[in-house]
């Protein structure tokens, strides 16, 4: 994904412990939505994408942070949310992309759904390392 | 300690109507919750209003579907209504499509279709 000028003011970070942190996040993604402009069925998408990620990063990474932030192209405004943990780690990313595909008892639809739900979507996971996931949704 | 989901009970019917943004255990415990209360009322019907909720995922999403499944066994029949039109899209884009649960644009209608199912069952006839 591209390095997209952030609005600075707008950053914020929530750290993802526990399952309330997962509605603190939610909470985050849509004010940052608003404030860029989204759409209602935009921000929605994104807050649903947003739970599913954050969701992913306390059970399966064990928690970590989510980072979001506004960001422009040239003439667009979109929200940028980053989800990282130092958990396990995906040790197959193409296969965890997969609809149905879990390694727990979710429906496997968390990765590949959110990926359905926004514009760009990055993915980055070494085993033993951590997993990132970057996901960006523009107003349109 | 994380709050409940309240269960109403009118009639044969168990209404629940989520106010709140979720955390997953009130999710599970709201499950719980109207398991229970389905075998301890004899509930018929169960109507869940999510016009509340502005957003589905696939966590509350399966829980709608487990739901609805658990309470057909027990022999009641639930309805989720009100649906925002937002949560939809994204809903079935997210890739659920809720197949076997039975939905209605609002309480009205909900109740409307439960009372005729009711009217329709083979032992009320």
């Amino acid at each position: 994904m591209r390095d997209y000028p952030a609005d600075e003011a707008s950053r914020e970070e929530v750290p993802i412990q526990a399952s309330g942190d997962v509605v603190k996040a939610r909470q985050t993604v849509r004010l940052l939505a608003q404030q860029a402009g989204l759409s209602l069925v935009n921000q929605t998408k994104l807050v649903t994408a947003a739970s599913e990620l954050g969701r992913n990063t306390l059970i399966y990474g064990g928690g970590g942070t989510v980072e979001a932030v506004v960001v422009r192209d040239v003439a667009r405004v979109g929200v940028w949310v980053r989800f990282a943990d130092a958990g396990p780690g995906i040790p197959d990313m193409e296969l965890a992309l997969t609809d149905g595909w879990t390694s727990g008892s979710g429906m496997g639809l968390g990765l590949s759904g959110a990926r359905r739900l926004v514009d760009e979507f990055e993915l980055d996971s070494t085993p033993g390392v951590g997993t990132t996931v970057t996901v960006l949704k523009w107003a349109r | 300690m994380s709050d409940r989901v309240p269960v109403l009970k009118i009639g044969d019917i168990l209404l629940v109507s989520i106010q709140v943004d979720l955390e997953d255990q009130m999710v599970l415990d709201l499950q719980d919750d109207l398991s229970q209360k389905i075998v301890a009322t004899s509930a018929r019907g169960v109507v869940i209003d999510i016009s509340a909720l502005e957003i589905v995922d696939s966590f509350v999403g399966r829980m709608l579907a487990t739901t609805a499944a658990i309470s057909r066994v027990l022999g009641a029949e639930t309805v989720v209504v009100g649906m925002r039109p937002a949560v939809a899209m994204t809903l079935v884009e997210l890739g659920l499509s809720l197949g076997g649960v039975r939905t209605a644009l609002n309480l009205e209608l909900g109740l409307g279709y439960l009372r005729r199912a009711q009217a329709s069952s083979p032992e009320n006839r």
